[in-house]
C-alpha cells in the first residue's frame, strides 16, 4: 500500500472542493464542539453538586443512637418463650449519647487500609444568649485542622480563619444566621448556657456560612477541648465520629461492619443521601445523549458529501483503475478523504470546544449555597478530548465506509463505455 | 510473444443476450506494431477491455508474456496493469485537478519501484519525447484536446510497458495531430522495441502498421 499516494490523491480531491469539505468537517467541529462544551460543564456541575455533599458529609458517620431497646425483658424470659407478649410505650433508657471507648474505636479506624480519615467531634444542645434574648443551638467541638484536611471545612468559614480558632480557648465560630440575628461580629463576645444550666463565656473568632439555612441558624463550633470543658466531660468524652474513605463504595459494607462490631449507630453517606446518586447519572446520560445526537448528524453530512464527491469523481476512479491501483486503494483514497475531514474537524471542534468551556469557565455565577464558588464550574478533563477526537474518527470512518466500499467497487469498463 | 488470447469469447446478458465476442485467437510478438479495425459496434472496444485485464467476466484464455492472466485476483490484475500495460483511451481520460506532471507520475508512484526525484526525472523524458515539457505544471483541465491525448500518452509510457493498447487515441484529433501521435508510435515500437496494438477507424493510419487484424460481428477475419 502506498500511503502517500493515496493521502496525496486524496488531500487534492479536498483542495479542489474545499466549499463541501469545509462544510462536512464544520459539521463535525460543531459536534465535537459542543459535545467537549456540554460535558466540560456538565460533569462540571456534577462536581461541584457531589463535592457539595461528598465534601462535608462523612462517608462513615458513627455515633450513639437514643432508641428503645430492641429486646424487652420479658422476650428472654423463659416462662415466656411461647407467649405472645405485648410491651406498650417503651422508653429508652437513661443513657449518656457519648459513644464509649471512642478513641480506641478511633484508633482502629485509623489502620484500617480503605480509611483515609477518623475524626472525634462531641455535638451538644446549647442556647445562645445575648442580654434578654436565648436562643435554642447546636454546638459541636471539632477538632478543626483535621476537618479543614478532610471535609473542605475551611471552604464555609466566611470571616475569620481555622487557625484562629484553633489558637483560642474560648473561641467560637458562629453560623452566620445565628450572628446575624445576635448581630455578633469578630471579636465580640457570646455567652452560652448548656442544657444543665451552667454558662460560659465565649468570643467570636469567625462566622461560617455552609448554604444550608436551617443549620446556619442554629449550629456554632469550637475546639474539641472548648467543648469537653463547657460541659464538665473527660478528654475521651466524644459523641460521634465522621470517617473518609479513599473509595466511597466501601462505605456501606464498613458501616455495617461498625454497626456490628461496636454495637453503634453507623450511617454510611450513599443512605443518607440516596437522590444523589440518581441526579449524576441523569445528568450524564442527558449530556451523552445530545453530543451523539451531535455526532450522527454531522456523521449524515459526512456521508452525503462523500456520496457526492463520489459521484462527480467517476471518471477519475475509472482512470486510477485503469492504471493501476486497485480497488482497496481507491476505497482508501476516498476513506483518507472521510478520516481527514474527521481530524481537521475534529480537531477544530476540540479547539472551539475548550475557547467555549473557558469562556463558561469565567461567567460570574453566585450563590448563596456555595461561598467558595464565583464562576460556573467547569471540568477540564483531558479526557473529555480524547474521547472527541476518537469519537470524530470513527464516526467519520462509518460514515465514508459505506461511499468508499461503493467506490472500491465501481467498474472502470462501464465509466469508460458510458463516455 | 508479448501477448496471446486463446479462444475468447463473450457474452452480454443485458438488455438482451448477445454474443459480442466468437472465438477470438490471435497473438502479439515482441515489438510488433498492429492495428484493429473493423465496423462500429463489431466489439473492438469490448476485446480491448478484456485484453487490457479491465474486463474479466469473459470466456477463453489470456496470456501475457507467456502467462496466464485468465482467473486471477482483481489485486494481481491491477498490478499487472500497472506494471506491463499501458491504455490510451479514445477520449483523454485525465485527472483534471492535477498538473500535467502529476498525471503522469501517478501510475508510477503506484508501483513504487523508483523514488519521487527518479519518477519526476523519467516523467519529463516521456513529456519531452511527446514535446509537451511545457505543459508540465499546467492543471490538466487547461490544455487542449491533442495536448491532452499526448499526456494520456506519456502516463501509457512511465513505467515501461511491455505492450501499449490505444482505443482509438487519434479519434478526436485533426489530421496532423494524428500524424504526430502515429510517429510517436512508430519511434517507440522501432526504437524500443514496444508492442502496440491500436484500434482505429483510420484507414491511412491502419496501413502504415505492421500489420491489420480486421474484425466484423465479433469475429477476427483477417
Ligand atoms: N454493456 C453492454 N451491454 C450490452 N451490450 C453492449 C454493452 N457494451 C457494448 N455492447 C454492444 O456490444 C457491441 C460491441 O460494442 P463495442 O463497444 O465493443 O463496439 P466497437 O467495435 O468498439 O464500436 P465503435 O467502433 O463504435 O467504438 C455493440 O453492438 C454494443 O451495442
Ligand atoms: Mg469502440
Amino acid at each position: 500500500m502506498n500511503w502517500r499516494v493515496i493521502i496525496g490523491i486524496a488531500k487534492t480531491h479536498l483542495f479542489t472542493k474545499i466549499k463541501q469539505t469545509a462544510i462536512a468537517a464544520l459539521g463535525v467541529t460543531f459536534g465535537i464542539g459542543s459535545y467537549i462544551a456540554l460535558v466540560s460543564f456538565m460533569t462540571g456541575l456534577n462536581g461541584m453538586l457531589d463535592d457539595l455533599i461528598l465534601n462535608k458529609t462523612p462517608h462513615v458517620h458513627i455515633y450513639n443512637e437514643i432508641e428503645p431497646s430492641k429486646e424487652q425483658p420479658i422476650d428472654i424470659h423463659e416462662a415466656y418463650a411461647n407467649t405472645f407478649n405485648i410491651v406498650k410505650s417503651i422508653k429508652p433508657k437513661q443513657t449518656q449519647r457519648k459513644i464509649h471507648n471512642a478513641l480506641p474505636i478511633i484508633h482502629n479506624l485509623s489502620k484500617n487500609n480503605d480509611v483515609i480519615a477518623a475524626i472525634p467531634q462531641l455535638k451538644t444542645q446549647i442556647f445562645y444568649i445575648s442580654g434578654p434574648i436565648e436562643l435554642g443551638g447546636n454546638l459541636s467541638g471539632i477538632d478543626i485542622m483535621k476537618e479543614v484536611e478532610f471535609f473542605n471545612f475551611k471552604d464555609y468559614i466566611v470571616k475569620g480563619t481555622p487557625q484562629d480558632l484553633l489558637n483560642s480557648d474560648v473561641g467560637i465560630l458562629l453560623g452566620s444566621g445565628v450572628a446575624s440575628k445576635m448581630s455578633l461580629g469578630i471579636g465580640d463576645r457570646v455567652q452560652i448556657r448548656t442544657a444543665v444550666g451552667t454558662n460560659f463565656p465565649l468570643k467570636v473568632i469567625g462566622v461560617f456560612q455552609s448554604g444550608i439555612a436551617d443549620l446556619d441558624n442554629v449550629q456554632s463550633f469550637v475546639n474539641l477541648r472548648t467543648a469537653q470543658k463547657i460541659l464538665g466531660v473527660p478528654r475521651n468524652h466524644i459523641t460521634d465520629i465522621n470517617v473518609k474513605l479513599h473509595d466511597i463504595d466501601k462505605a456501606f459494607p464498613l458501616a455495617k461492619k461498625i454497626e456490628g462490631q461496636f454495637n453503634l449507630k453507623a450511617i454510611d453517606i450513599k443512605t443518607a443521601n440516596a437522590q444523589f446518586e440518581t441526579g449524576t447519572n441523569i445528568r450524564n446520560l442527558i449530556t451523552y445523549a445530545v453530543s451523539i445526537t451531535l455526532l450522527i448528524v454531522a456523521g449524515f453530512g459526512i456521508y452525503n458529501i462523500l456520496n457526492m464527491l463520489i459521484y462527480e469523481k467517476m471518471n477519475d476512479i475509472a482512470i486510477l483503475k485503469a492504471t493501476g491501483f486497485s480497488g482497496k486503494d481507491v476505497q482508501y483514497i476516498f476513506l483518507s478523504q472521510a478520516m481527514i475531514i474527521g481530524f481537521v474537524g475534529g480537531i477544530l471542534g476540540l479547539l472551539i470546544g475548550y475557547i467555549i468551556s473557558s469562556i463558561i469557565d469565567k461567567i460570574a455565577f453566585e450563590t448563596e449555597a456555595l461561598p467558595t464558588i464565583t464562576t460556573y464550574p467547569v471540568n477540564f478533563n483531558v479526557w473529555f478530548y480524547l474521547i472527541g477526537i476518537s469519537f470524530a474518527m470513527v464516526s467519520t470512518f462509518l460514515a465514508g465506509y459505506l461511499p468508499s466500499r461503493k467506490a472500491r467497487k465501481i467498474d472502470p469498463v462501464r465509466i469508460i463505455r458510458g463516455q | 510473444m508479448i501477448l496471446e488470447a486463446k479462444n475468447i469469447n463473450k457474452y452480454f446478458k443485458k438488455p438482451v443476450p448477445f454474443h459480442v465476442l466468437k472465438d477470438i485467437n490471435f497473438t502479439v510478438d515482441d515489438g510488433e506494431f498492429i492495428s484493429i479495425m473493423g465496423k462500429s459496434g463489431c466489439g473492438k472496444s469490448t476485446l480491448l477491455y478484456i485484453l487490457s485485464t479491465m474486463d474479466t467476466d469473459y470466456d477463453g484464455q489470456l496470456y501475457l508474456k507467456n502467462e496466464l492472466v485468465t482467473g486471477k485476483s482483481r489485486d494481481s490484475l491491477s498490478y499487472i496493469r500497472n506494471k506491463h500495460i499501458g491504455f490510451v483511451f479514445q477520449f483523454h481520460y485525465l485527472l483534471s485537478e492535477f498538473s500535467v506532471l502529476e498525471n503522469v507520475m501517478l501510475p508510477a508512484k503506484k508501483l513504487g519501484e523508483k523514488s519521487l526525484k527518479e519518477i519526476e526525472k523519467a516523467a519529463f523524458e516521456k513529456l519531452e519525447i511527446l514535446n509537451i515539457e511545457k505543459l508540465a505544471h499546467k492543471k490538466a483541465s487547461q490544455i487542449s484536446g491533442g495536448e491532452k491525448q499526448r499526456v494520456a500518452i506519456a502516463r501509457a509510457l512511465i513505467n515501461n510497458p511491455s505492450i501499449i493498447m490505444g482505443d482509438e487515441p487519434t479519434g478526436n484529433l485533426d489530421s496532423h495531430n494524428a500524424e504526430n501521435v502515429f510517429k510517436i508510435f512508430k519511434n517507440l515500437s522501432e526504437e524500443q522495441g514496444l508492442s502496440l496494438l491500436i484500434v482505429t477507424h483510420d484507414i491511412d493510419f491502419a496501413n502504415k502498421t505492421d500489420r491489420i487484424i480486421e474484425m466484423l460481428d465479433g469475429r477476427i477475419i483477417s
